[in-house]
C-alpha cells in the first residue's frame, strides 16, 4: 500500500521511500524514512495535499509525492 | 571573529539573531542569488560578526538556500557556527547538526524553546546531550531573550579557542565501514580542496555532485567508491540516501532516548490541533481564509492605511502650502517655484504615500507569518497553485497586489525557495492593483454604464487568466524542470513577538524608502521637466506643447493597431508610470476637462471598443516606479527589473492589438 491511500486518522510505518533527486532527499531529510510510524492527520479542503504526523510534527505532502512512499498499516488501534 | 548561525525553518533563528544583534543589521545578498544575506555585529563582544544563515533541513546540492549555506561554510571558514534548534522538535532538528559537525567547524548547539520543553514536564539532560554530540549545549529562550548571555560567551570562547567537535562519527556497521573507507580513500584529495574529509565522504556517498566536482578524484577511485557503496547498499538493504538518512535518524533516536524524557503531548501541540480543526477544517477552512484576508484589505486600504494615509497628504499639502507661500512671497522665480513644488514636493509625496500601505500590510503579513498561519494557507490553496508549477506559499503575495503590487514584491521574500520567489515576482503584476481602479471607474462608467460591474470583474479577471498563462509558460520554458518539492512543516501556533513585528515593519519601511525613492524620485522630476516645457526649454503655456505631449505624439503610432492612437491617450500612459492614478488626472489635463465632463470628453476620445482596448493596456502594461523598483530590490537586477517593465508593455500592446482587431471583425 502506498501513503496517499492511508485513510484519515489511520496510522502505518513506511517501508519504502521512492521518488527521485530532490523530492526523495526532502523527503527523507525530513524524517519519511523506512521504519518510521506515521499517521495521516487530515487531507486539504481541496482534497490535496494532505498532513501527516511524524517524529512528533506536523508535515504536509502532496499525494502525488505520498504515492511514492511504501506502508505497511498498523491495525492495532490506539 | 565571524560566526555563522544555522537552523531549521521555524526554530526561532530570526528571533536569536535579532536579539543577538539588536538593531545593528545589515541585510544584502548571496552573490548571484535572491537569497537574503543579512549579518550583524554582536551586541557586546567587539569585532564579533555574524551571518544569519538561511533556514534549511539539510545541507543538500538542490536549492539556492543549501547551497548557500554549504558555500559559505566552505569558502568563508567562519570561525564558529551556532546551531540552533527547537527543542520540542529535536529529532529533526538534529538531524542538520549532524551535518554541520561533519564540517569540523567550532560549534555550539542552541537548545531553544527549552522553557516550553520544561513546562510540559519534559527535560533534556544538557550535560549528557553535549557529551553525546560532541559540543557544547546551551539552553536558550529567543523570544524571553534568556541564555541568550551565556550563549554569547560560550560560542566566543569555542571558536576563539577553536574547539573542533570531539564526535564526527555516528554510524555503526555497515554504513561506517563505508563511509570510513571513503573517507580514507579521498583524505589526500578533500585536504587539497580544503574540505572536511568526513563531510566530503558523506556527500560522495550521498552522489554530491558539487563534491565530486571538487576533489577530482580519478576513475580508480571513483570505482573504489561505488563498490564500498554497493557493499552498504547489499548489506542493509536500503540505498544509499536513504542508508545515510536512516544513520543519521538512529543515532539521533539513540541520543534522544538517553537524554529527553519526553512529556506528554506538550500544551502547544495539543493546542495547534485545535486550532487547525477550524484554520484547515475541511468546510471552514477556505471561508475563514478569506475573511481574514477581507479584513486585512479592509483594514488596511479602507481603516488603518486610509487614515495614516490621510494624515501623511494633511501634513505634506500643509508643508507644502507653507513653501508655496513663502516662495510666493520670497518673489522666486516662476519655474524654480514650479520644480520644487510640482516636481520635488510631488515626488517626495508620491514616496511617501506607499509607505502606510507598506508598513499596515506587513503588520498583518508579519502576524500571519510568525503565528504560523502562512503555512496553513499554502496548505488549504496549494492546489489552485500547483499547474503553473507553484506552491501555496505563493498564495498570499500575490493576493496583496490586487491592493498594491509594492508590498506584494516585497513579501515574496518569505519564500522558501529562490525559484517561487522569482516566478511569482513575475506573475504579481498580472493581479490589478487598486491604483488602477479609478481608471476603470472612469472608462467603465462612460462607455459600459449599464454593465459597470461585469467590466470590473472581466478586468480583474482577465489579469488573473493571462497571469496564470503566463505562469503555465514560464513553468514550460524559464523555470523548466525545477519544481521545489512542496514538502513542508506545519509549525505549531504561536504568539507573534511584538518585537519581530515591530522590526519587519521598520526593515521593510526603510527598504522601501532606500531603494524606491531615488526611482519614483527620478520618475517624478523627469515627468514634471517634460511636462513643464516645451522643445525650445520655454515653459509652457498650454499643455499640448510640451515635452511629454511631444513624446506622446511620438509613440501614439505604436497603439495604431490597437485602436488608440490619441496622443493624450499615450501622454496619459506614460504619466502613468509614475503612479497608475496619474492616467486619470493627466487625459483630465490635456482634455481641458473637469472630473464630470471627463466621461463625455473621453466618448469623443475612444469608442466602446477602442475602450475596451485601452483599459485591457493600462490592466497590463508596465507595473509603477515603485513596483518596478521593488522588483529590482527582490530580484537583485536592474536588468530584470527592466525586462520585467518591457515584458508587461509587450503583453498588454499584443492583448489590446487583439481586442481592437477581433473586435472591430465583429463591429
Amino acid at each position: 500500500m502506498t501513503l496517499d491511500k492511508l485513510e484519515t486518522g489511520n496510522s502505518a510505518v513506511i517501508t519504502a521511500v521512492g521518488g527521485e533527486g530532490a523530492l526523495r532527499c526532502r523527503l527523507l531529510d525530513m524524517g519519511l524514512i523506512p521504519r518510521t510510524k506515521v499517521m495521516v492527520r487530515k487531507v486539504a479542503p481541496l482534497g490535496d495535499p494532505i498532513e501527516l504526523f511524524l517524529r512528533g510534527y506536523e508535515l504536509t505532502i502532496r499525494l502525488e509525492d505520498a504515492q511514492k512512499i511504501e506502508i505497511e498499516a498498523i491495525t492495532e488501534k490506539e | 571573529m565571524k560566526l555563522a548561525l544555522a537552523g531549521n525553518q521555524n526554530c526561532g533563528k530570526t528571533t536569536l539573531f535579532n536579539q543577538l544583534t539588536g538593531s545593528n543589521q545589515h541585510v544584502g545578498n548571496f552573490p548571484g542569488v535572491t537569497v537574503d544575506r543579512k549579518s550583524g555585529e554582536v551586541r557586546g563582544v567587539k569585532n564579533c560578526e555574524v551571518v544569519d544563515l538561511p533556514g534549511i533541513y539539510s545541507i543538500r546540492p538542490y536549492t539556492s538556500e543549501e547551497i548557500v549555506t554549504r558555500d559559505f561554510l566552505l569558502n568563508e571558514k567562519p570561525d564558529g557556527i551556532i546551531n540552533i534548534v527547537d527543542a520540542t522538535n529535536i529529532e529533526r532538528n538534529l538531524y542538520l547538526t549532524l551535518q554541520l559537525l561533519e564540517m569540523n567547524i567550532p560549534t555550539v548547539l542552541a537548545l531553544n524553546m527549552m522553557d516550553e520543553v520544561r513546562n510540559n514536564g519534559g527535560t533534556i539532560d544538557v550535560q549528557k546531550l553535549s557529551a553525546a554530540i560532541g559540543i557544547p549545549v546551551v539552553a536558550i529562550s529567543a523570544v524571553k531573550n534568556e541564555g541568550i548571555d551565556e550563549l554569547v560567551e560560550v560560542i566566543t570562547e569555542t571558536a576563539e579557542k577553536k574547539l573542533r567537535p570531539t564526535r564526527k562519527d555516528f554510524c555503526s556497521g555497515a554504513v561506517h565501514r563505508c563511509i570510513h573507507a571513503v573517507t580514507h580513500l579521498i583524505e589526500d584529495h578533500a585536504a587539497a580542496a580544503d574540505i572536511s574529509p568526513r563531510f566530503a565522504a558523506v556527500k560522495l556517498v550521498e552522489q554530491d555532485p558539487f563534491i565530486l566536482e571538487k576533489l577530482k578524484l580519478n576513475e580508480n577511485e571513483k570505482d573504489m567508491i561505488e563498490h564500498s557503496v554497493t557493499e552498504m547498499e547489499n548489506e542493509t538493504d536500503l540505498d544509499r540516501n536513504a542508508a545515510i538518512a536512516d544513520m543519521r535518524y538512529s543515532f539521533i533516536e539513540s541520543v534522544c532516548e538517553k537524554t529527553v524524557v519526553k512529556c506528554r503531548e506538550s500544551k502547544e501541540h495539543v493546542r495547534s490541533v485545535k486550532i487547525d480543526r477550524i484554520l484547515t477544517g475541511k468546510y471552514s477552512a477556505i471561508p475563514i481564509f478569506i475573511g481574514i484576508m477581507l479584513l486585512i484589505f479592509h483594514l488596511t486600504f479602507n481603516v488603518i492605511g486610509a487614515f495614516l494615509s490621510d494624515l501623511l497628504s494633511v501634513g505634506i499639502d500643509a508643508v507644502t502650502a507653507a513653501v508655496d507661500g513663502m516662495l510666493t512671497s520670497y518673489g522666486l522665480n516662476p519655474v524654480v517655484h514650479s520644480l520644487i513644488i510640482d516636481g520635488i514636493f510631488a515626488g517626495v509625496g508620491s514616496v511617501l504615500s506607499f509607505l502606510p500601505t507598506i508598513v499596515t500590510l506587513f503588520f498583518f503579513l508579519s502576524i500571519l507569518e510568525d503565528s504560523g498561519y502562512m503555512a496553513r494557507v499554502a496548505f488549504v490553496m496549494d492546489k489552485l497553485l500547483r499547474k503553473i508549477g507553484l506552491s501555496g506559499r505563493s498564495f498570499v503575495p500575490m493576493l496583496i497586489g490586487f491592493g498594491c503590487s509594492v508590498p506584494a514584491i516585497m513579501a515574496t521574500r518569505t519564500l522558501a525557495s529562490e525559484r517561487d520567489r522569482r516566478m511569482t515576482v513575475f506573475l504579481t503584476p498580472f493581479m490589478s492593483c487598486s491604483a488602477k481602479l479609478p481608471i476603470y471607474a472612469v472608462f467603465t462608467a462612460a462607455f459600459f454604464p449599464k454593465y459597470k460591474a461585469l467590466a470590473m470583474i472581466t478586468l480583474y479577471i482577465g489579469g488573473m487568466a493571462i497571469g496564470v498563462l503566463c505562469g503555465l509558460i514560464l513553468n514550460k520554458t524559464r523555470f523548466k524542470g525545477k519544481p521545489v518539492p512542496f514538502v513542508m512543516e506545519l509549525p505549531n501556533y504561536r504568539m507573534p513577538s511584538a518585537k519581530s513585528v515591530a522590526m519587519l515593519m521598520w526593515d521593510k519601511a526603510k527598504d522601501f524608502l532606500q531603494r524606491a525613492f531615488t526611482v519614483i524620485f527620478v520618475a517624478t522630476i523627469i515627468i514634471w521637466f517634460l511636462q513643464t516645457f516645451d522643445a525650445h526649454f520655454n515653459v509652457v503655456e498650454d499643455s499640448s506643447d510640451s515635452l511629454l505631449a511631444m513624446v506622446g505624439t511620438l509613440i501614439a503610432p505604436l497603439f495604431a493597431p490597437c485602436g488608440f492612437a490619441d496622443w493624450r491617450a499615450s501622454t496619459a500612459l506614460i504619466t502613468g508610470f509614475t503612479a497608475k492614478e496619474a492616467v486619470v488626472s493627466t487625459l483630465a489635463v490635456l482634455t481641458n476637462s473637469g472630473t464630470e465632463e471627463l466621461g463625455t470628453v473621453l466618448s469623443g476620445m475612444f469608442s466602446p471598443l477602442t475602450a475596451a482596448s485601452f483599459l485591457a493596456f493600462t490592466l497590463l502594461y508596465t507595473p509603477c516606479a515603485a513596483a518596478v523598483a521593488a522588483v529590482k530590490r527582490e530580484l537583485n537586477s536592474g536588468v530584470s527589473a527592466a525586462l520585467v517593465s518591457f515584458m508587461q508593455c509587450l503583453i498588454a500592446w499584443t492583448v489590446s492589438m487583439l481586442i481592437y482587431q477581433v473586435g472591430s471583425i465583429f463591429i
